[in-house]
């Protein structure tokens, strides 16, 4: 038998929420409709009323509900978030997930009785920075960067004093996350303080010559031919010319699968497993949390974990163990 | 139809936001004809075009009466229906996004939607299609009913 894992997972809208609750979640994480959170695209996301009454149907189901204010505060309209924090608390919701230090301060100091939980938009990658959002805001849990080996997970748990939560399914961001400013570049527009990374408002596909032409702003970031699988819009997943050589000059557009690591995930020391995508379906929600309910109750079980059938569900159609299992040093 | 559903889902406008004033074509590609989709909250229309005089429209999206019936239904992923190229998007992204999101998050089933469009005589066909529909997805393999009622 192991230690049971929580599974968290997420949800763009109140259906994708419902439905994350009945395939099994343990927590939801969720946002506001605006910047405040890192998923700010067109049609997505919670009003305040929606957040109460997605919490409440978590609540008499069994599930916690984590609200996502992850974005860096702008100069000037600090209160957009101080409100988004206020409204969480309104909520009852069970946790913030924050980056900002301003915003940690504000909510230590406004509602300390909410969880504050530290976005992996912080990118606090070491047990110093960690133990320095746990003395001075009273951060209960950290969400890693998707950067770390689980070597370097388990060495982080021996020395900080909170929870930690990896991501175990979805797109894979290598980048130092809350510090990544190549869409910033192409755009204008910041994935970390406007909540959006390759803003739809910027992104246009066009058919030529048999092969999808993906673009950025004014950059070509991807030509893929037809029957090959195509990428989300992202710079560090384009294909570039570099030396007269073509190819990912950043990354390959793979997503992280780690359902088999879970039971070394749960060794390590980790508290939480998180599942990547408020940008996807309810189809995309039941079946992944679906699969990782059962291999979270497989691991707790003792039993090994079952097959999962999500590689349809990736992008590139392809899947990765990312950093955990890091065979490039 | 796109009337009743219009007064049914009012959520489906607030996440639409200023997208519902847009024009969409659907364009299935295994059938003759396209559908010209205009939201709009005052006076939501579709209606079936030839393909050739589909006229302007904002967002294109394009894939086989399978995929955006699962789309609608709730029976596939609009990401992962593009990473395998089932479905092609163009024009205003944002327009696609807010529009395959409000879709989403309204859990609609055409079959009810139908139904509630013809008052009591659609209360009657709704519920044939209940017992018919969800044999007849599994025989044609289409998303005929929403996923949770399949």
């Amino acid at each position: 038998m192991g230690n049971k894992l929580e599974l968290v997972c997420p949800a763009g809208t109140p259906a994708a929420l419902r439905t994350a609750v009945d395939a099994g979640a343990d927590s939801i994480y969720c946002g506001f409709r605006d910047e405040t959170n890192a998923r700010n695209f067109p049609g997505l996301n919670f009003s305040p009323e929606e957040m109460a009454q997605g919490v409440a149907y978590a609540h008499a189901k069994g599930a916690r509900v984590l609200v996502a204010i992850n974005t860096f505060p702008r100069a000037g309209a600090a209160e957009i978030w101080h409100r988004a924090v206020d409204e969480a608390a309104r909520a009852g919701a069970d946790a913030l997930i924050l980056a900002d230090m301003g915003l940690l301060a504000y909510a230590a100091e406004r509602h300390p009785q909410l969880r504050r939980h530290l976005s992996v938009q912080a990118a606090a990658a070491n047990a110093d920075a960690i133990r320095f959002y746990v003395e001075e805001f009273g951060v209960k849990r950290v969400v890693l960067p998707r950067v770390l080996t689980v070597a370097e997970i388990a060495a982080i748990n021996r020395e900080v004093p909170c929870e930690t939560e990896v991501f175990v399914f979805g797109g894979l961001c290598v980048m130092a996350e809350g510090r990544c400013s190549l869409s910033s570049y192409a755009t204008g527009r910041s994935p970390n303080m406007n909540g959006v990374c390759s803003p739809a408002s910027h992104v246009h596909y066009r058919e030529e010559r048999g092969e999808l032409v993906s673009r950025l702003g004014e950059f070509t970031i991807d030509r893929v031919s037809k029957g090959e699988p195509a990428p989300y819009p992202t710079l560090c997943k384009g294909c570039f010319s570099v030396s007269g050589k073509r190819g990912h000059v950043f990354e390959d557009p793979v997503s992280l699968d780690a359902a088999t690591l879970i039971p070394e995930l749960a060794q390590a020391g980790v508290t939480a497993l998180k599942i990547e995508g408020r940008q996807r379906s309810r189809s995309y929600i039941h079946d992944v949390v679906a699969s990782f309910r059962r291999a979270v109750d497989a691991q707790a079980a003792g039993n090994p974990i079952p097959a999962g059938e999500l590689r349809r569900l990736s992008e590139g159609q392809t899947t990765t163990a990312g950093a955990y299992r890091k065979t490039w040093r | 139809m796109a009337t009743s559903v219009g007064r049914r889902q009012p959520g489906l406008f607030a996440r639409l936001g200023v997208h519902a004033e847009k024009s969409f074509l659907l364009d299935v590609t295994d059938l003759p004809f396209v559908f010209r989709l205009e939201p709009r909250r005052d006076r939501p229309h579709i209606e079936p075009r030839r393909r050739e005089d589909a006229g302007a429209w904002d967002a294109r999206i394009a894939g086989t009466l399978s995929a955006l019936l699962g789309l609608v239904h709730g029976a596939a992923d609009g990401d992962a229906l593009f990473f395998s190229r089932d479905i092609v998007i163009e024009g205003d992204m944002e327009a696609v996004l807010a529009l395959r999101n409000a879709l989403d998050d309204a859990e609609l089933d055409l079959s009810v939607e139908a139904a509630a469009a013809f008052g009591a005589a659609g209360a009657a066909a709704e519920r044939i299609a209940r017992r018919i529909l969800p044999m007849a997805s599994r025989v044609t393999g289409l998303a005929l009913t929403r996923r949770d009622r399949s």
